[in-house]
Order: C-alpha cells, then structure tokens, then sequence
C-alpha cells in the first residue's frame, strides 16, 4: 500500500477521532499529530506528559514499575524490597529480561522477589518495624547483598510510614547502603516519574558515597554507560564497543549494574545516556554538580552506531577517534553481510512502532538500515523533549501518537496497514490475530541483544524471521478478501 | 422481634461522646433492649464504662498478635459488659503511624462476617472518632451500616461549627443510601441560652435536639469509678436525664435528611445568641501590641 499524503494522515487522525465524546476528543487530538520535519519544537504539533483518559486502553505502567522494574531493579547486587503488599513485586518479577552475570541468591538478586508482604494489619499499624526487621533478615540470609533499596508501593504514602528514617537507622546498624524510594504507583501520570523519583533517590543516597575519597585510580578515558538496561544483553553488545574504541567502562548502569559503580561514576570523564528518558535527571545533576559533561548515543543499527562512535570520539582526543574509525572498519565487512543478508527480503516494508523510553525513535535507523521505513511511531510515557528528537528521525506525513489508546492504535494500522509491528506484549496477540506480523519490542521477544553490531545481526535476523514467516499467509482476515480490498481503495481514492 | 436499629454516634472532639453514648445505651438496656456498642476510635475508649475496664482488647490488636484478623473468633472480641451489653472496640494505631481508618473498615467488615449483628439484638450504636478525617470513618455510615445518626454537641462556637459539617458528610451518604440524621443530643456545657441556641441550629438544619442533657458532676464521679451514671447511681436526677434521651431515642421516628447551613449563616445565628460579636473589619489581622499603641 502506498504511503498516506499528509491530508489522508490528517484525515484518518479526524475519522478516528470522530468516535469520542467531545471532551475526550478535545484532549486526544492534542496528542495525535502528522510529522512535520520542519518543525523544531514539537510543542507546536503534539501535547505529551498528561493523565490518561479514563476509559480508553492505555498501555501505561506506574510510578513503582518506574522505579523498581526499569531503574533500580537491575542494580543486581543490591536487594530491591517490594515495600507494600506482594502483587507489585511477584507479577513484575523477572519479567524485564535484563541479564547479569552473578549468582542469583548469593550475591546477585536480580529474578527474586522481595516484599515486604503487607496485610491489613501492616496498613493499620504502619509497616516501618516490618521493614526495619525484613533488613536484618536480608542481612542474614543473603550476607554477600552490597546494599538495599526500599520500593514503595501505593499504600506506603497512604499511611505515612516513615521509610527514610528506618533506611537510615538500618544503614547505621548494617553499614551498607540503604536507599528509601517514594515511588508509589499513584504518583504522577505514568512510570516516567518513577524514573524521575528512582534518579533523586540516586542523587540523594547513593552519589555522594564517595566525594572526598581520591582513592579510585581514574584514566582519561573514564566513561559511564547510563541507560542501558541489558535487555537480552543489550549494555554487553555495546560496552565491547566501547572499550574497543579504547574508553574504559567503568560505570554501567543500571543493566548488569553495580552499587560499586554507581557511587564512582562522579569520578568519569563523561557520561553516555542511551535512555535519556528515564536517566536524563541523573546526567544532567552530576553535570551541575560534577561538572562532568553527558552525551546521548544511538546503537541501534551501523548507520547510528558509526554517527555515535564518532560523535563520542570527538570529545576525546586523536587515539580515541581513530580507535572508533577502527571499531567501524573491523565490524564493516559483518555489518555489511547482515545487510546484504537481509536487505533484499525487508526492503521497502514498512513499520508501525509504539513502546516506552527511547526505542520510539532509536530503532528508526536500524530499519532503515534494512531499507524498512518506520511510517508510525509514538511514545507510552515520553515528554515533548522525546518528541523534539523525534520529528527528524521521522518521515514527513507519518504519524505520531502519544499515549495511544487500544481503539486508535488499532484503526491506525487497520488504514496504515504495515508490513510489521513493534510493540509490547499486550499489543501482540491483537495484531497477530488481525494476521500483522509483530516483534515485542521491550523485552525484544525473548531474544537479543539488538544494541550494538552484534545485536544488529541478531535484529536483522528476527526481523526477517517475524515478518516473511509463511504463517502470516494461513491468517485469513476480513480486509484482505477480494470485495473488502476494494473497498478499502475506493474509501482511500 | 423487632428490627435492628444502628445508630452512629458524631460530634467535635471531647464533646462527651463517648460519655453520652455509654449511659444513653445502658438506658436503653434498663428499658429491656438488647444493645451493642462498636467503638470507632483507636483510643478504644467507648466501652469502658460498660466494661469497668481501662480500655478493651481491641480488634485490631488482637488481630496483629494473632497474624491476621481471619485469625480472629467473634468471642475473642466481644465481650458482655453491664446488663448484658455487648461491646466491641475496633482500635488502631498509635497517633502518627499507619492508618486508623483502615482498622474501622476492617473492624466493621470483620464484625459483619462473624455475624457479630445477630436476630437478638435491638440496637447497635457506633462511637466514632471526633473527626470524619478519611473514608475509614465514615464506615459506620455507609450502605447497610447505621441509619440513624446522632451528634452530640453543646452551644460552643466550635461544637456547632463541627455539627453542621458533619450534617454536611451525612447528605453525601443521604444520597446515595439511607442514612439520615435523628437529632442533635446537646451535652451541655452551661453556655447562655444553650438549649434555645441548639434547638435553633437543629430546626435550620433539617432536625430537632432531641433532648438537652444538663451538666452534673455525678458523671465525672461515675466516670472515676469506670461506671456509667445509671449502673453507679440509679437515683440520680442525671440517670433520669439518660432514661429520657433513651426514651425519645427509642421511639424517634424523625428521621431527615440534613440541610446543613452556610458558614454566613451559621455566624449570624451565632451572632443573635451573643455567641460571637457583630465582625469588625477593623480589628482583623491586628495585634495585641498594635491595637494597644492605636
């Protein structure tokens, strides 16, 4: 199907708008646009940010999911207490895909479950002896922790417990770190305050640990990777890059994380943000008070990797650029097999995304690598300062939405019709059923890495392998008989 | 037998609520009607008198050291007191931590599953808390809970100011259920021309003061004692001023929903008893050392 013009983009937003009651249309269409490379801020075309409608399907997650599911929870050797009844910590457990290297249970704890395990009793009388009792417990059991984080969930900030006054007497008695996260899930308008919330929690008791102690031996090739979560591997893929190109990775975080590393990275000469949505807060304090300078960076795809390393290269001195010309040539002739590969098969498709952080607009170029255009995308949780950065990935006349409710991502893709969907699993069987191919785009449908020229192999890989699958050719829909493809040319004429 | 009647028990903070509600139920229990006393306030205190015990075993406690309140058997809570009156304390927290409110729900819903309101009884009063600070207690009032609301107050700018907003709470539940206000109970605090200043701010808010309950230091004598004024002294002339609130409770049929006033209103009526003087512009946000340098 031919790409739609911008007065047919402009239109299908109108027609499916239409549905809603008033009040609610008013507020959808603030946050449905037509891109418009020319823009430069995108305030002027899309409204991000603000409290769902009620009513419709949204895709959020909450504060708690914020804070314990993407930012603190891959800090592997640190025990992450689900603070609040058991639901929150037990269904998000282990879910996230974020590898590490360790020995679960003994001195890594990424996949469990720790929770504070409230019942009416604890709501009543206030659960802060619970939790100062839960922390000398952990201290027995799993002696190897090198700290403890306390997660909030909503009750917490209901009844008023005290949890930074039990974090602190209990850091006394155990001498480790213990940080207090206000994270309840009822906080802000979706998880990306949770990463607001989990990044001061950083600021406030954890970076400081090691100001005035000169003891760590830096380099001038110190760096910090901040946001990359290690989904299937992802930080792995990318930190073999890096160091290849001649920088030592001292910090990595939060995927296959340390405590250790988070409390040097003052001590790096620059921070690199993948995420910069929900790690942004945290560059931005240890510039102003570290002085210590942030980049963004993209490995997703050789054309964005290439673009990165050099951009990365260019804040360090002649070795280091030519140790990322290096690294580009070594892995040229790979990337350009994958792309050789799999370009005949894939090009020309066309994609439809819709997931959190950074993806809405990172994994644009990894497509286009592969000759597919990305002719949708949107954010669940994303900020006009997203949007900013996403207007020139994007084509002119596709479409942007944020905050998609189920009802318009699905007549979106029934009029876009694309080629292949990148999305989460709440999204998956609905679109696989409308017989659309679809990739789970957050946890990478239990594969990865995709970060890095390893994980672009992997990418192309699966690409191909979701959307020229034979499958989709037993999946009989009602738009793609005869009489009904007509119709959908006369209503698009 | 008749039907159960459940009536809940407002009014301001140290209005004597408690006080009221424990002679006003052995009254009740004197005339042959079988009562129980749920106690909404995590000081545990509305049963004392009954008891002659410091405070109840609550639920809530009793739940905490048991594990859970699944834990729990009705016997465990309940306890007989003077001329057989039930008695129940929900309880709750320390002040500060956790959250009472929650413990009133549980309480209740506990007291509702254990079939604590059994075909024998005639009345249940429920004690609450001065303040409807939360959802937690207002439990008493909702959907299949107490009917019959009563507050207490007394002819104090602070007790009326807290009368009318509960009545304002009460047409919230009005509604959307059946509850409805039954009448101010004026504990008097010997202010001037008290009983004609409440039975006023009764007929504007939709109701009547169902009875003006006199100052009398036998309560306090009683009160030391742990006994209400009926068990402790049966002859007093304050035991009859009990029998009588009882009485006009027993056979109360008026019951309404509330048409609280506004705080202009409220002022004013204030303003014709003498309570508070005509306002005066002029003195608002002066202090003590600039009006004496004027």
């Amino acid at each position: 199907m031919a790409a739609l013009t911008k007065e047919e983009t402009e239109a299908l937003i109108q027609e499916v708008l239409e549905v809603y009651p008033e009040q609610a249309r008013k507020d959808r269409a603030k946050h449905l646009a037509v891109n418009d490379q020319s823009l430069e801020k995108s305030n002027k075309c899309i409204t991000s940010n603000r409290k769902s409608q009620p009513g419709v399907m949204t895709i959020r997650g909450c504060a708690y999911a914020g804070s314990k599911g993407v930012v603190w929870g891959p800090i592997k050797d640190m025990i992450h207490i689900s603070h609040g009844p058991v639901g929150c910590g037990q269904y998000s457990r282990a879910g996230r895909r974020n590898y590490y290297v360790g020995t679960t249970g003994i001195n890594t704890f990424g996949t469990m479950n720790f929770t504070s395990d409230f019942t009416e009793k604890d709501i009543v009388f206030g659960g802060d002896k619970k939790l100062a009792k839960i922390m000398h417990e952990i201290e027995e059991l799993f002696p190897l922790n090198k700290g403890i984080s306390i997660q909030s969930e909503c009750p917490i900030g209901l009844i008023g417990d005290d949890i930074e006054a039990v974090a602190k007497k209990a850091n006394k008695e155990i001498g480790k770190p213990v940080v207090p996260v206000r994270c309840e899930g009822f906080r802000g308008v979706s998880q990306s305050l949770g990463h607001h919330i989990a990044n001061d929690a950083i600021r406030d008791w954890v970076l400081e640990n090691r100001d005035g102690d000169e003891t760590f031996a830096t380099t001038p090739y110190d760096v910090a990777v901040i946001g990359d979560y290690n989904i299937g591997g992802d930080a792995w893929a990318s930190r073999t890059l890096l160091e290849e190109m001649g920088l030592r990775v001292v910090a990595q975080w939060s995927g296959d994380g340390t405590i250790a590393e988070m409390e040097k990275t003052p001590k790096v000469k620059l921070n690199l943000i993948h995420c910069y949505r929900s790690m942004n807060y945290i560059a931005r304090h240890m510039e102003e008070k570290y002085k210590i300078p942030w980049i963004e960076y993209n490995f997703f795809g050789p054309t964005k990797i290439a673009e990165s390393l050099r951009k990365i290269a260019a804040l360090f001195d002649e070795t280091i650029q030519a140790g990322a010309e290096k690294v580009i040539a070594k892995y040229q002739a790979e990337y350009d097999a994958v792309i050789a590969k799999y370009k005949p098969r894939l090009q020309g498709k066309r994609v439809m995304l819709y997931v959190g952080g950074l993806r809405p607009r990172h994994v644009i170029g990894a497509y286009e690598d592969l000759g597919m255009e990305v002719v949708g995308t949107g954010y669940e949780f994303g900020h006009n300062d997203d949007y900013d950065r996403t207007i020139k990935e994007m084509g002119n006349a596709t479409l942007i939405y944020d905050d998609v409710t189920g009802y318009e991502f699905e007549e979106f893709v029934k009029r876009v019709q694309p080629d292949l969907i990148g999305s989460g699993i709440k999204e998956k069987y609905i679109f696989q059923k409308m017989g659309i191919p679809f990739r789970q785009m957050h946890s990478w449908d239990y594969s990865g890495p995709y970060h890095g020229y390893d994980g672009f192999a992997i990418f192309a890989r699966d690409m191909d392998m979701t959307l020229n699958n034979p499958c989709w050719k037993q999946v009989k829909v009602p738009w793609k008989t005869a009489e009904s493809s007509n119709v959908a040319v006369a209503a698009s004429a | 037998m008749a039907k159960l009647r459940q009536c809940a028990i407002y009014g301001k903070g140290g209005i004597g609520k408690s006080t009221t509600t424990q002679n006003l139920v052995s009254a009740l229990a004197e005339l042959g009607n079988n009562v129980m006393i749920v106690g909404c306030d995590p000081k545990a205190d509305s049963t004392r008198l009954i008891l002659h015990a410091k405070a109840q075993t609550t639920i809530m406690s009793l739940a905490a050291e048991a594990g859970s309140v699944e834990d729990l058997e009705l016997e465990d809570v309940l306890k007989a007191g003077y001329r057989g009156i039930k008695c129940v304390e929900s309880g709750g927290p320390e002040p500060g931590v956790g959250c009472a409110g929650r413990g009133v729900i549980t309480a209740i819903n506990f007291l509702e599953e254990e079939g604590a309101y059994d075909d024998e009884l005639d009345f249940v009063f429920y004690d609450v808390l001065g303040d409807v600070v939360c959802g937690g207690f207002a439990m008493p009032i909702r959907e299949n809970k107490a009917q019959e609301i009563y507050i207490v107050c007394s002819g104090e700018m602070m007790a009326m100011y807290a009368a009318n907003n509960i009545a304002k709470g009460i047409v919230k539940y009005a509604n959307s259920g059946s509850v409805r206000l039954a009448g101010l109970i004026c504990n008097s605090r010997e202010t001037a021309r008290e009983d004609e200043l409440i039975s006023a701010l009764a007929a504007k808010i939709g109701t009547t003061m169902i009875h003006f309950v006199p100052r009398d230091n036998v309560v306090q004598r009683a009160e030391i004692r742990r006994m209400t004024v009926i068990e402790y002294e049966p002859t007093a002339k304050q035991a009859d001023e009990y029998r009588q609130l009882a009485t006009k409770i027993r056979d109360n049929k008026n019951f309404v929903i509330p048409t609280p006033i506004t705080m202009d209103e409220l002022e004013e009526l204030m303003m014709e008893f003498g309570i508070i003087d005509q306002e005066d512009e002029s003195i608002i946000g002066v202090t003590a050392a600039a009006e004496a340098t004027a």
